[in-house]
């Protein structure tokens, strides 16, 4: 027999192509997927930045969409695209979206927003919703959720339940959103515990479970017993129910995944908002608009409180019903930075214009910014 | 026991039809899986495979997404003809992207025509530069390029992510991680108006006709596949293999530098975190689709986007899930690796030793 006369090539070509194929398989496989649209009165486009399995922010989107189809019924048809990366391929997307016949166009991760806006103005009698952006025009409206107001009750459940005084945060990207998350967790935390301390660890990606995970252990090992976490995989809430530390479930009810560790989760509710726009759309009164709704309004909301003794979950309780009722404010002052200069005096609020542009830690987060 | 056995000479014929053969079994088991997920596989396939040539837009997309494939895709498939494997476009994207685009960002607001052709330039010399640290370290201590130039992609990656969170960040952006658009002498002209289709799709066909004159015409191409077919016939020959090394990644990085930068200036409009999804890994898929030849580079180049834009279109048509698309590309490439083997060998069962 002879000798394999292209050895090297082969074996290293299937090797590079394994490779490659793995690096095209990034996301697992999706559920089946949307109803087909047809002919309606009002066709609704939605793209997500991961899979709608994901169990966290892709699938919350989804499931909106699929409280849209449940309330309208046959006036509205749905579709999605998963899985969309924030380059050049959402303005393809998005313009597919666009010239297909569909009205009403959510895109729903911040990376879309020039993508979102270019199409927009490409397509005038679209209307386009564009999530946690800042970019408006007449046919573009932006909306997004506080979530940082559900942070501060995880914060407090978080300084009741520590018994190292340290709490550990898997965050995604340094942007305001997740480090206003981060500062809002470590003053609820410190409302009720002023030794704890948070450290944080960046993983530079909204959804890998495996980097997700890693950090969540590194985490613990450096005396966490409490994990938080900004990014959309259930993975390192699983790794403090294997650990037998506690944590928080992100964006979705996650206590399927850590009976036994998850305290409580922020729960993005896009359903009410979603519903409404559509229906704004179908009655000819939607207009371009910015919404950032909190728990008052529901677009946020807690799963229940689990995993503790019922005078924290008193506590946890009281928090959330002083915050919908805007008897406190997540950054009331006194705000104190990293540095130890007040950043708003007692008697005042941060506003959201800062709140929106936040790029500092206030005290008791361990660590400096990536800049 | 199942062995291997060589049929001697390939059919030269059957060798290029096995991507044509792949494909159609490829679409063979589309049509199957559909048909279990539910779907009907008739309209599925239409979507998938035919739809997106129906409107100009989607036509013209298939080469705005192509066009960073072939380009990469080529300079692959010479670095491979010379067993030289740079797993590592996707890194010297990223940088081609971070010196073009630090370039338009540099020079914002001056109105000049020689501003793009100096992006391209220095997408270049930052794809070379990085496709030259696996070259260097595999010529001077034998270190694998493999793993160098992967590894190397991280890190531009992470450069990249440094530079849009602090330096380069869009000062009125409220702190989110981008660059500012580029100013209208930073993009990239379109070819068609209404399109996104763009002066790199030409720049990708007119490096495939110089890679292939360089390829069959020149000394250069021959030695490159000398040292990849005999390396010891190569070396007895008197062949610098040091310098081919140097020859094959500054090439390729080079085109993957180029790809970044055209990226940056003619799609995406300004510095993100992540400029490619991946291209610079599909590409290697791609190259060996083209059977490592230019002209089949570009053609894989065109089925790997229809493979993404068609998926597009059949979520959006059909509520296919998004997996299918990287289930195709998977199927693709296992088909057109079974085909091969089954071309250039054939199976023989039993113990017994073949005669001849």
């Amino acid at each position: 027999m002879r000798q394999f006369p292209i050895s090297r090539r082969f074996a290293t070509g299937l090797i590079a192509g394994a490779a490659a194929v793995a690096a095209v398989f990034g996301a697992p496989f999706g559920v089946d997927g949307a109803s087909t649209a047809q002919a309606q009165d009002l066709k609704v486009g939605f793209i997500y930045v991961g899979p709608i399995g994901d169990h966290g922010w892709s699938y919350r989107h989804n499931e909106g969409r699929l409280s849209i189809e449940k309330a309208l019924g046959d006036k509205v048809a749905t579709s999605y695209v998963e899985s969309v990366s924030e380059g050049a391929d959402a303005e393809r997307v998005i313009t597919q979206l666009a010239s297909s016949g569909h009205n009403l166009i959510f895109t729903t991760s911040f990376g879309y927003m020039n993508p979102t806006l270019k199409v927009a103005k490409k397509f005038p009698n679209v209307k386009f919703e564009h999530a946690t952006g800042y970019k408006r025009v007449d046919n573009l409206s932006t909306y997004s959720g506080r979530f940082y107001e559900g942070r501060y009750v995880q914060g407090v459940i978080a300084g009741m339940m520590t018994k190292t005084n340290v709490a550990g945060y898997v965050a995604s990207f340094p942007i305001p959103e997740v480090v206003r998350g981060i500062n809002s967790f470590i003053r609820g935390m410190r409302s009720v515990n002023p030794d704890a301390t948070v450290k944080v660890v960046w993983v530079n990606s909204w959804y890998d479970p495996g980097k997700e995970g890693d950090a969540a252990k590194a985490l613990i090992d450096q005396g966490a017993d409490i994990i938080s976490q900004h990014t959309d995989s259930p993975a390192p809430l699983q790794t403090a129910e294997n650990r037998g530390v506690l944590g928080f479930g992100q964006a979705s009810d996650m206590i399927k995944f850590a009976p036994k560790a998850q305290l409580t989760a922020i729960v993005d509710d896009w359903g009410p908002y979603y519903i409404q726009q559509a229906k704004a759309v179908l009655d000819g009164t939607w207009e371009s608009m910015d919404t950032w709704a909190g728990l008052k309004e529901g677009m946020v909301a807690m799963a229940p409180f689990t995993n503790m003794p019922d005078d924290v979950a008193a506590k946890a309780q009281e928090t959330l019903d002083m915050i919908k009722s805007g008897a406190l404010h997540p950054f009331q002052g006194p705000v104190v930075n990293q540095a130890g200069e007040v950043v708003a005096e007692e008697g005042t609020v941060l506003d959201d214009g800062v709140l929106l542009g936040m790029n500092y830690y206030v005290e008791g987060v361990e660590g400096s910014l990536p800049k | 026991m199942i062995r291997l056995e060589s049929k001697g000479e390939p059919s030269r014929l059957f060798s290029y039809l096995s991507p044509v053969l792949a494909m159609v079994l490829t679409v063979g088991t589309g049509a199957l899986l559909f048909e279990l997920m539910g779907k009907p596989a008739g309209p599925s396939l239409y979507a998938y495979f035919i739809q997106p040539f129906t409107t100009l837009y989607g036509a013209s997309e298939l080469g705005v997404k192509a066009t960073p494939l072939i380009l990469i895709g080529l300079g692959l498939s010479v670095g491979f003809r010379a067993n030289v494997w740079n797993i590592g476009a996707e890194g010297q994207l990223t940088l081609g992207a971070i010196a073009g685009g630090a370039l338009a960002l540099a020079f914002y607001e001056v109105e000049t025509p020689l501003l793009l052709p100096a992006m391209m330039i220095a997408g270049v010399l930052g794809g070379m530069a990085w496709a030259a640290i696996p070259a260097f370290l595999r010529v001077k201590f034998n270190a694998n390029e493999i793993l160098v130039s992967l590894m190397l992609t991280y890190v531009a990656l992470l450069l990249l992510s440094y530079l849009v969170h602090g330096p380069l960040r869009d000062p009125d952006g409220f702190n989110f991680p981008e660059s500012r658009l580029f100013h209208d002498s930073a993009t990239m002209p379109t070819l068609i108006s209404g399109t996104r289709l763009h002066w790199g799709a030409v720049l990708a066909v007119l490096a495939a006709g110089a890679i292939w004159l360089m390829l069959s015409r020149s000394m250069l191409g021959f030695q490159l596949k000398i040292l990849g077919d005999a390396p010891r016939a190569a070396r007895f020959a008197g062949y610098r293999e040091p310098k081919l090394v140097w020859f094959s990644l500054l090439l390729s990085g080079g085109l993957a530098g180029l790809a970044g930068a055209l990226e940056v200036s003619g799609t995406v409009g300004q510095l993100i975190p992540t400029i490619s999804p991946g291209y610079g890994f599909t590409a290697i898929i791609v190259a060996f689709l083209g059977r490592l030849h230019p002209v089949g580079v570009v053609i894989g180049g065109l089925t790997m986007a229809l493979t993404y834009i068609g998926g597009e279109t059949a979520q959006i048509e059909i509520g296919l899930p998004a997996a299918v698309t990287g289930l195709f590309q998977g199927v693709l490439l296992f088909y057109l690796l079974a085909c091969d083997v089954l071309i250039n060998y054939r199976l023989r069962f039993g113990r017994r030793l073949a005669i001849g």
